[in-house]
This record gives C-alpha cells, structure tokens and sequence, in this order.
C-alpha cells in the first residue's frame, strides 16, 4: 500500500471531481447560512430536506445578480463542484444564481445569453444600418398568422408601394428553428431583398422559445442583410431580439421600422420645394426694390417711362413666382433670366455701351468736377471696351 | 442633373436640404442663387420620382430557386 501525502490525496479527489458530472451543473435548493463577505464573495448552503452542500459564489460573478439571496430563498444554481484544499471541503463553486421555478427554458435561455453576449455577439458595433428605402422587405414568419397580417397591413399604411416578399417558416414546434433557418438564409439570397423581418404573433414563452435557439442566433448575426426581430409582445425579449441589428417590439412596429412613411416624405419634400420658390421670390422682390431705387435716382437721369414696363413685368413675376405652383423650372428661370437683364440694363456698364465714359484719377476716383485735376494730370476714362490713359489739357467750367 | 438620378433616395433628399440650406443663407448672387434653385427643383422631382417607383407587389417566396407567387393574405382568400 502507498503512502500518499494529505496534498497529493486532495489532488486525487479533486481530480475525480473534474469531469462533467461534476461540473457545470445546475441543483436547486435552499438558500441557508448565507453570508456576504466584506470580500464581496457570497458564502451560503444549499440544502433540501436531506442534505446540504457549500457553496461559494465569488464577487466577479455574483456582482450580476439583480437580487441579493437570502436565507430560505429556493434557488437554482449553476456552477461546478470543487474542492478547497485549504479545509478538505467540497464545495459548489456558483456560476450564476436564478430563482427556483423559473424553469428550464429560462435557464437555457440565460446561460445562451450569457454565451453569445461574452463572445460578442450582441455588440453595438455588429449592429448594421437600416436602409432608408429599401427596394423590397422580406418577411420571415408563418404566413398565415397574425404577424404577417399585422406587418402587411401597416406597411401598406405606410407606403402603399412597398415592395414585401413573405418567406414561409414555421414559428412553433421542434422544427420552427431550422425552418426559420433555411428561410432567413434564402430571403437573405434575393439581390432585391434589402431588409429583413423575421418574427410571429404573441405566443406562451415555449412558442417564443423557438426564437431562443442558438443555431438560429448564429443565422442573424452573420446574415449579410440587415435583421429586425419582431417577436411577440412589447414585454417579449428572445435571444433573436439581441443579436438582430434592430428590435422591434412587436411586428407592427417592425413594419413601421422597415418602412418609410409615405406621406410625411412627400410633405417634407413639398416644403422644401416651397422654401426653394420663397427664396427666389425673395431675391425677386429685391431686385424690384433695387428698380424702384434706380428709377429714383437722379443720377441715370433717364425718362421714368422707360422703367415702368420694367416694374410692371416685375411685379408679374413676383406674383407668378409666389402663386404659381405648377410652373416649371425652366420658365421660372428664363423667366428670372429676362429679369436679371433687364436689371443689368440699369446699371452702369449698360450706360458705357450707350457711349458715356467715365473718368478717374490716377488713384481711381470718378472724376465728377473739373476742378478735382490739374492741368498735365494723367487721367483713366473707361470706354464700354477698354480704357484710354490721357492728359489733360485744359480744364474750364462750361 | 444626370448625375442626381443615381443618387439613392436619402440622398438626394439630403442634397436637397443642402440646396435649400445653403440658398438660405443668402451671400450669393442671382445667377448663383438661379443655379442652385434650378438644382434644387430638379432633385425635388427625383425624390418624389424615387418615392414613387416601388411597383406595391406582395409576393411569396415558394421554392428554394427564389420562384414567387403573388402572396394572397386569408382576408383577401377567404373573399
């Protein structure tokens, strides 16, 4: 017989301890002895009528609970058995910590959760964009359930020329997964389809728990098209829900996410549009006011007929501009052109065409009074086509 | 104005604020003003134009070659 020390003996067992009947399992239990030590660890018994075991859950770990156990609380626990070899205890080293009754389902569906979300799953940065307009919605679901119903009805509301294309799956029962699978996969294959739906009616959590299936999550995340999860009711949150690029809370709701609202587009795109002609109006109504302070001014000196045609086409422009809704963008602008002409004729460049001059020093004053140069000074006089540099001669007072 | 009926929708709806936006702002002249109006209105009509393309059709997918089948829902069956 070997002689063993108490330190390779403790190996031993703890050894036999590491394999899976041992390890990560759930027991359920009663809470008792519980102590939550100033360390942060949780040290407590689970125990039934017949037994009790330790167990330890550390700070790292228990710092997700919502609620803080108590003594008496019923529990399951997850974790693995192991052995302090400090003390010689066995002891079950708690992973995560439900209420007791909450079911396999939930407790499949938490440590799923849990899964995908430490392998990043769930990332804000995997989320894709939902596109603005999409040529066609594809909708993964039962097509003769609510949902489908629901999805169509709204987004016919919303835009009633909405291309969808309804991808039949099962949403219930032992093959919906891989039924919702093969179905996600194949509207994702359709070059026209640019958004996706995938989701049912309100159901019991073991009809929504088709939607809690890893194989299915793994689908959505690497689905080359963008995914909204639509699952059951507000209160309803699947596995589907967090890795989908974008929630909806119900399939109603998904619509009006894939959807864009026909109406308040074509009424954004309208005030535009008048915002564009109010302006224009706006530099036209200037530009009246700019005629109006030329046909006042004494300085062009010109017969006040001569503008009055002028300011009356103004005037008519305006008020076709401000009331004319249906006019088309070319006459507007030619329109505009004739405008900008006539308002060019006004102005001093027109007058040099006409055979007037005008005179400035060498520094680039206009030159108004003979008295501003001497004689012999070199003057510019700016013809409609270049610019003479003369001498003066003489000047006198006419 | 070719190169606005490429644009996708958002887009040229965004080109549009833009336009909008920046003959707002005032500081330009008539012609410069004559310009972006024009463009303005021409990206207007694209937008509507884009928001009006989609055909309205509900199909069902029925095999795995994407063949489709216009999807009747039960209400409009059961008529």
């Amino acid at each position: 017989m070997q002689v063993l020390q108490v330190r390779e003996l403790t190996q031993q067992i703890k050894a036999a301890l590491d394999n899976p009947t041992f390890q990560n399992i759930a027991v359920e239990g009663e809470i008792s002895n519980f102590k939550h030590h100033s360390s942060g660890h949780m040290y407590f018994s689970l125990k039934d009528e017949y037994s009790r075991i330790r167990a330890v859950m550390f700070r790292s770990r228990n710092q997700r609970l919502t609620v803080v156990p108590k003594d008496g609380d019923m529990v399951v626990a997850v974790g693995s058995v192991g052995v302090y070899e400090y003390s010689g205890d066995y002891q079950l080293y708690v992973e995560q910590l439900y209420p007791q009754g909450m079911g396999l389902l939930s407790l499949a569906f938490e440590q799923l959760k849990k899964k995908l979300e430490e392998e990043g799953l769930f990332d804000q940065q995997h989320k894709r964009q939902i596109p603005f307009m999409p040529r066609c919605v594809a909708v993964v679901t039962s097509p003769t359930g609510a949902a489908v119903r629901d999805i169509i009805s709204v987004a016919r509301r919303r835009h009633p020329g909405v291309n969808l294309l309804i991808v039949p799956a099962l949403v219930q029962g032992q093959e919906a997964p891989a039924s919702l699978v093969r179905a996600l996969n194949l509207a994702a294959s359709q070059p026209d389809v640019d958004v996706i739906i995938i989701g049912r009616g309100g159901g019991s959590f073991e009809d929504l728990a088709v939607f809690n299936d890893e194989a299915l999550a793994r689908a959505i995340f690497s689905c080359p098209k963008p995914v909204i999860s639509a699952v059951g009711h507000e209160t309803d949150i699947t596995i589907a829900d967090f890795v989908a690029d974008l929630r909806a809370p119900t399939p109603s709701a998904a619509a009006e996410m894939a959807v864009p609202n026909y109406m308040e587009l074509i009424e954004h795109i309208g005030s535009l549009e008048l915002r564009l002609r109010r302006i224009v109006v706006d530099k036209v109504r200037h530009g009246r006011r700019y005629a109006d302070q030329l046909s006042n001014s004494a300085a062009l000196a010109r017969p006040i007929d001569r503008l009055r045609p002028l300011k009356m086409r103004v005037d008519e422009l305006w008020e076709r501009l401000s009331f004319s809704a249906g006019q088309t963008v070319e006459r507007s602008r030619r329109d505009l052109e004739v405008l900008a002409a006539k308002l060019d004729a006004l102005s001093p460049l027109t007058t040099l065409a006409r055979g007037y001059a005008i005179c400035t020093d060498s520094s680039g004053r206009v030159l108004t009074d003979y008295t501003e140069v001497n004689q012999g000074a070199e003057v510019a006089v700016q013809l409609k086509r270049g610019v003479l540099t003369c001498s003066v001669l003489k000047g006198e007072d006419k | 104005m070719k190169e606005y009926q490429e644009l996708k929708f958002e887009e040229a709806l965004a080109k549009l604020e833009q336009v909008v936006r920046q003959l707002e702002s005032g500081e330009l002249t008539l012609d410069e003003s004559l310009k972006l109006f024009e463009s303005g209105i021409v990206l207007a009509r694209i937008c509507s134009q884009k928001l009006d393309e989609a055909e309205g059709k509900i199909q069902l997918l029925i095999g795995e070659e994407g063949e489709r089948s216009a999807f009747q829902s039960e209400e409009e069956a059961s008529l």
